[in-house]
């Protein structure tokens, strides 16, 4: 398979959304709502519910399945008000020391003038800096599309894990295309030479597992057993290593 | 347009909103040919039309700072095509000779009224300010280093966004620069930014809206998502000023809007209220 077509796949409607896997993973979610300051994006699913006896605070990028879910959730692009949700999330996360799972599924974070009069670089940015010292475990799985910064913010992680057939890029293939080549036609190129698949980033240590697509149950299993292990080490350590992690990219 | 900035296009040589023919800069909002010597009197602006030309890296952070007082780290950090990237490797040569910079960031120590400061300029010649792994290291080393030594930091940000030419490389300099940032700021140190136009993408995305006091040039395009981006996807017009600094501000996300001549003093100002 071209990793042009793992792009499109990935975009591919009838896939399991973030609701789907969060619906599987634990059987008591419960979605709390609102970033505290101005909306509740549906873009991002935020909430609390066990995975393996274990509470985890879980927060999602949702694209819908049937076209009215799509447009209320906004095809997974979220707004700045999303983010902040997110982080508002996680920050309660980290009062009750309660570990933070993120699941992404987005194209990229909503393009239009009022994404940009609220903020979404900041929205962004905040997400990044806060989630760097954030004193719990967080752990992100990319499901399908990791669309640049919008998949970015959610990613700040102790472990970044990836399905199979998802795929995380800094630009999509078309837009990269365009951009160079004036060309979008070129976006199978540029799919291959922008390192975009979860093979191609495990090689290069940008990811630490690839998941097994389509299978909840396993992930639900490794997700514990890689929170117990996160669980154990101090915040310090826990801190440490996370700047590590993210100090030793590309150097 | 006249002969001569014709000539210069065709040769692709730079300096964005001016175009440079020896000592002399064409303003690309008037046309009018202006000497350097005068230009740099009038901090780079356009005596004529007001407008703001672009400035180099290097100009920039000795606009800042105290005479002969800027010492430079980490110039000799190259980027290498990690992913064997078509043709990155000869954007980067041009790049280079455009902008006679190794890479688009310039890091350093220097001294602004006397006081210390860590300070780094992007340049907009090299690569549209592009942000790569060289870019992502070279601040965070100098974060770092200023989160040692408690030194304030500088920032002036001018860039198109992440380098996609180094994949997801590039992205998470993002990460790795706000973790820096987020540190130096823990360690209760000041970093004032300084957005210039544009600042747009992975950089606005990050330590660009990171600062404690935020900066920006009059007129500065500053944004996550470029403008023909939301125009395309939306299929709207765009208000005028938007992402214009002076719009920014009112959403709320810029503190002062400070024209070039008096951006020294505010720093330093800023500076000295921050240091015993």
């Amino acid at each position: 398979m071209a990793d042009y077509d793992i792009v499109t796949a990935a975009r591919r409607e009838g896939r399991l959304t973030a609701s789907d896997y969060i619906a599987k993973l634990t059987p008591d979610f419960m979605e709390l709502h609102g970033d505290r300051l101005c909306g509740d994006d549906a873009a991002v699913i935020g909430g609390i519910g066990t995975i393996g006896k274990i509470p985890v605070t879980l927060i999602a990028l949702e694209k819908g399945k049937t076209t009215e879910e799509r447009i209320r959730h906004n095809f997974g692009s979220a707004h700045p008000e999303g983010y902040r949700k997110a982080l508002r999330l996680m920050q309660q996360a980290e009062k009750f020391r309660r570990p933070v799972v993120c699941l992404v599924d987005t194209a990229g974070a909503f393009c239009g003038v009022d994404a940009e009069e609220h903020g979404q670089g900041r929205a962004i940015a905040d997400n990044l800096a806060k989630m760097s010292t954030l004193r719990t475990p967080i752990l992100s799985v990319i499901l399908g599309e990791g669309g640049s910064g919008g998949a970015l913010a959610l990613c700040h992680s102790d472990r970044i894990w990836m399905m199979e057939d998802a795929y995380l890029s800094v630009v999509s293939p078309e837009s990269c295309a365009n951009i160079l080549w004036k060309d979008t036609a070129r976006a199978n190129e540029a799919a291959e030479a922008l390192a975009l698949t979860a093979p191609k980033l495990r090689r290069l240590q940008l990811i630490d597992r690839i998941c097994k697509a389509g299978d909840p149950k396993a992930l639900a299993a490794d997700i514990t057993a890689e929170l117990t292990e996160l669980r154990k080490m101090t915040f310090t350590e826990l801190l440490e290593t996370r700047y590590r992690k993210f100090r030793t990219a590309g150097y | 347009m006249n002969l001569r900035s014709f000539f210069l296009k065709a040769n692709n040589a730079p300096e964005k909103s001016g175009m440079r023919f020896g000592r002399h800069i064409v303003c690309k909002g008037c046309g009018r040919q202006l000497s350097v010597a005068r230009l740099r009197r009038e901090y780079f602006v356009c005596p004529a039309c007001g407008r703001y030309i672009t400035v180099r890296a290097r100009r920039r952070i000795l606009m800042l700072t105290d005479r002969r007082s800027f010492v430079e780290h980490d110039r000799d950090l190259i980027s290498r095509n990690i992913l064997a990237f078509p043709h990155y490797d000869e954007k980067l040569e041009t790049a280079r000779a455009n902008s006679r910079e190794n890479e688009a960031v310039v890091c350093g120590t220097a001294a602004v009224d006397g006081h210390p400061v860590c300070i780094f300029a992007m340049d907009a010649n090299f690569m549209m300010g592009s942000m790569g792994t060289v870019v992502g290291e070279k601040i965070t080393r100098l974060f770092e280093y200023a989160t040692e030594r408690h030194l304030p930091v500088i920032g002036v940000t001018v860039s198109g966004g992440a380098r996609m030419q180094e994949g997801m490389f590039s992205l998470l300099q993002m990460s790795k620069v706000s973790a820096a940032v987020k540190r130096h700021s823990d360690g209760g140190n000041l970093y004032i930014v300084l957005l210039t136009d544009p600042t747009t993408g992975g950089v606005d995305a990050s330590f660009a809206m990171l600062g404690d006091i935020t900066l920006a040039e009059p007129g500065a395009r500053v944004g996550f998502a470029g403008p023909r981006v939301i125009e395309k996807s939306l299929n709207q017009a765009l208000p005028k000023d938007f992402q214009r600094a002076e719009q920014v501000q009112r959403c709320g996300f810029i503190d002062a809007i400070v024209p070039r001549r008096e951006q020294r003093e505010c720093i330093a100002k800023l500076i000295g209220w921050h240091t015993e």
